[in-house]
């Protein structure tokens, strides 16, 4: 039996989350295959051959799967599908979207977010905002999962080259939605999943104007920006910088909360990072407690003399 | 148009779960509970159409033991019309779940079901996408904007990134993000009426479904607690501690 995983891309490259996964997809020790759905999408199907751990990739071209609607996914996924043990694929918007209605079709359960795998039937997941872990079994003949890709390292190229072939297209029975468009949210840092390091503000910057100093921060480091849900509501940022619960799920090498309390449904989203800095001028805020390195006080006097510093450390070493 | 609107009763979002040291479980005893903020987030947009003349009649559903009447009664107030209450004693999961509101878009015709993108409790985020495939309908998940043009519907999804639109054509399941739009609160008067207004209660073995779960919760346990770190001076302690001790930057 052989495991399918359903890459995530940007119709150029595979994305971080879809190298987490696969890094999961090696714990099972069967043969993996990855799917490529999309439009010219042959060089992301070199691209996925290329990684360690894959045995063969299938690629499916369809004008219809320019914008990767789950719909038009699903009926190619589904005959396809059945001649596997294990499916994967990441835990992001993309695959949260489309694992659930495969999984439902096949008549099987399906297995969000998970964390660990201990054995072919046994694995960990987060439940309460990942206030509780539970380690749950399926019983299910195929086992459909997503990952939570911060739990993975993400695998790495290597020389080989896995087989690549075409599987046919096979169109929707349900009624399709139309793609009408997308808007990208443009910004020339790293993706917030994606980043080593990661300066996240909240409501402690009172206004949008005054996020310009964690700007500058971020861009010192070369780092993503990300914001509490406080700093979202108030509108200082754009929902999509949202870290927590509801919103991102990142674990950056270095998470830098400024201005930010640490309510649980952020800790949710950032306290797997590697080290943590918190910023806070309320000496008990929770954050304290979760933070590897706290600094007590005004953000408006810290920021500044912060990002100076560091532009003459980088520039020294 | 009919809309059908799916609500969970889960642990109030304020709560600090308890977890029990034998690792069976999350201690519930004397925990407050409340309608899953997602899914009062759906019957608050399901209300909204109604007050724009969009739909004519609201049903609100949830699955579980009689406690989740409690539920269904708050949905009632903040101006759902009628409840069904699918009476079962086993844990409740997507897939089942998924089934049994299958089963009642068979019994009546709605044009639009909406649900919450993700239970708080077991954070699965599966149960509107399992709907939409088993129903064949469109679906249009995270969503963050609904405009009901003629008999399409037109809604703006939050995905990695960036926003999403989508149109379709009706009938179709939709889950809400948490922008959607801000709830009301039940008045008093409308949780008098609510009283009133009437609720069904179904067991799953008439509806014909099986809900026996799929996943076995072998254990539930705390996450390893990060110890809390130093406080450190000033700046310049700070990042001496992250280039020479962390080698972070």
């Amino acid at each position: 039996m052989s495991l399918l995983l359903i890459a995530e891309h940007d119709k150029k490259k595979l994305l971080p989350a879809t190298l987490a996964t696969l890094t999961a997809a090696t714990t099972f020790g069967v043969p993996i295959h990855i799917i490529v759905m999309g439009m010219s999408c042959h060089g992301i199907a070199e691209e996925a051959s290329s990684y360690k751990g894959v045995e063969k990739v299938w690629v499916v071209d369809n004008p219809l799967l320019d914008h990767l609607v789950a719909e038009d996914m699903t009926e190619t996924l589904l005959t396809l599908s059945r001649n596997y043990e294990f499916i994967l694929a990441p835990a992001t918007t993309f695959g949260k979207n489309i694992l659930p209605r495969l999984a439902a079709l096949l008549d099987v359960a399906q297995i969000s977010d998970v964390i660990s795998i201990e054995d072919t039937n046994t694995f960990v997941r987060p439940i309460y905002a990942g206030n509780g872990l539970a380690r749950i079994r399926t019983e299910d003949s195929i086992k459909v999962m997503t990952i939570r890709p911060t739990a993975f390292e993400k695998a790495e190229i290597i020389a080989a080259r896995a087989s690549i072939e075409s599987y046919p297209f096979r169109e929707t029975l349900s009624l399709r939605p139309l793609f009408v468009k997308r808007e990208e949210s443009i910004s020339k840092r790293p993706e917030l999943t994606a980043a080593s390091i990661v300066v996240s503000g909240g409501r402690g910057f009172q206004n949008k104007e005054n996020f310009a100093l964690l700007e500058s921060l971020a861009d010192q480091l070369g780092a993503a920006v990300g914001a509490s849900r406080a700093a979202v509501d108030a509108g200082f940022v754009p929902n999509d910088y949202q870290v927590g619960q509801t919103g991102k799920v990142v674990a950056p090498n270095l998470y830098i909360a400024i201005g930010i309390s640490g309510a649980i449904q952020h800790l949710a989203g950032m306290k797997d990072s590697k080290v943590i800095v918190a910023i806070n001028k309320d000496a008990d805020a929770p954050i304290f407690k979760v933070a590897d390195y706290g600094l007590v006080g005004d953000l408006f006097t810290i920021l500044p003399e912060l990002t100076t510093k560091i532009a003459l450390l980088r520039r020294s070493s | 148009m009919k809309v059908m609107v799916a609500v969970k009763r889960v642990v109030d979002y304020n709560v600090k779960i308890h977890i029990k040291t034998d690792g069976s479980g999350v201690d519930l005893s004397g925990v407050k509970m409340s309608l899953n903020p997602f899914d009062e987030i759906a019957v608050e947009e399901a209300v909204r159409l109604k007050e724009k003349g969009f739909v004519s009649e609201i049903s609100v559903v949830s699955i579980g033991d009689r406690s989740c009447q409690e539920s269904l009664r708050t949905a009632l107030a903040l101006g759902a019309d009628k409840a069904i209450h699918i009476e079962t004693s086993f844990e409740t999961q997507p897939l089942g779940v998924a089934k049994a509101l299958k089963e009642l878009v068979n019994r009546e015709r709605f044009h639009l079901i909406i649900l919450g993108k993700q239970a708080i409790d077991d954070d699965y985020n599966q149960t509107g996408q399992m709907l939409a495939a088993l129903l064949r309908w469109p679906q249009g998940t995270f969503v963050s904007q609904l405009t009901i043009v003629g008999e399409e519907i037109e809604v703006v999804r939050e995905v990695d990134g960036g926003l999403e639109t989508l149109k379709m054509p009706l009938p179709a399941v939709i889950t809400t993000d948490l922008r959607l739009n801000v709830p009301r609160y039940a008045t008093l008067p409308n949780i008098m009426k609510a009283k009133q207004k009437p609720l069904e209660v179904i067991s799953a073995e008439a509806l014909g479904i099986d809900l026996r779960p799929h996943l076995k919760t072998l254990t539930i346990v705390e996450p390893s607690k990060r110890k809390a770190g130093i406080k450190v001076a000033d700046v310049d302690e700070l990042l001496e501690k992250l280039h020479k001790e962390a080698k972070v930057i």
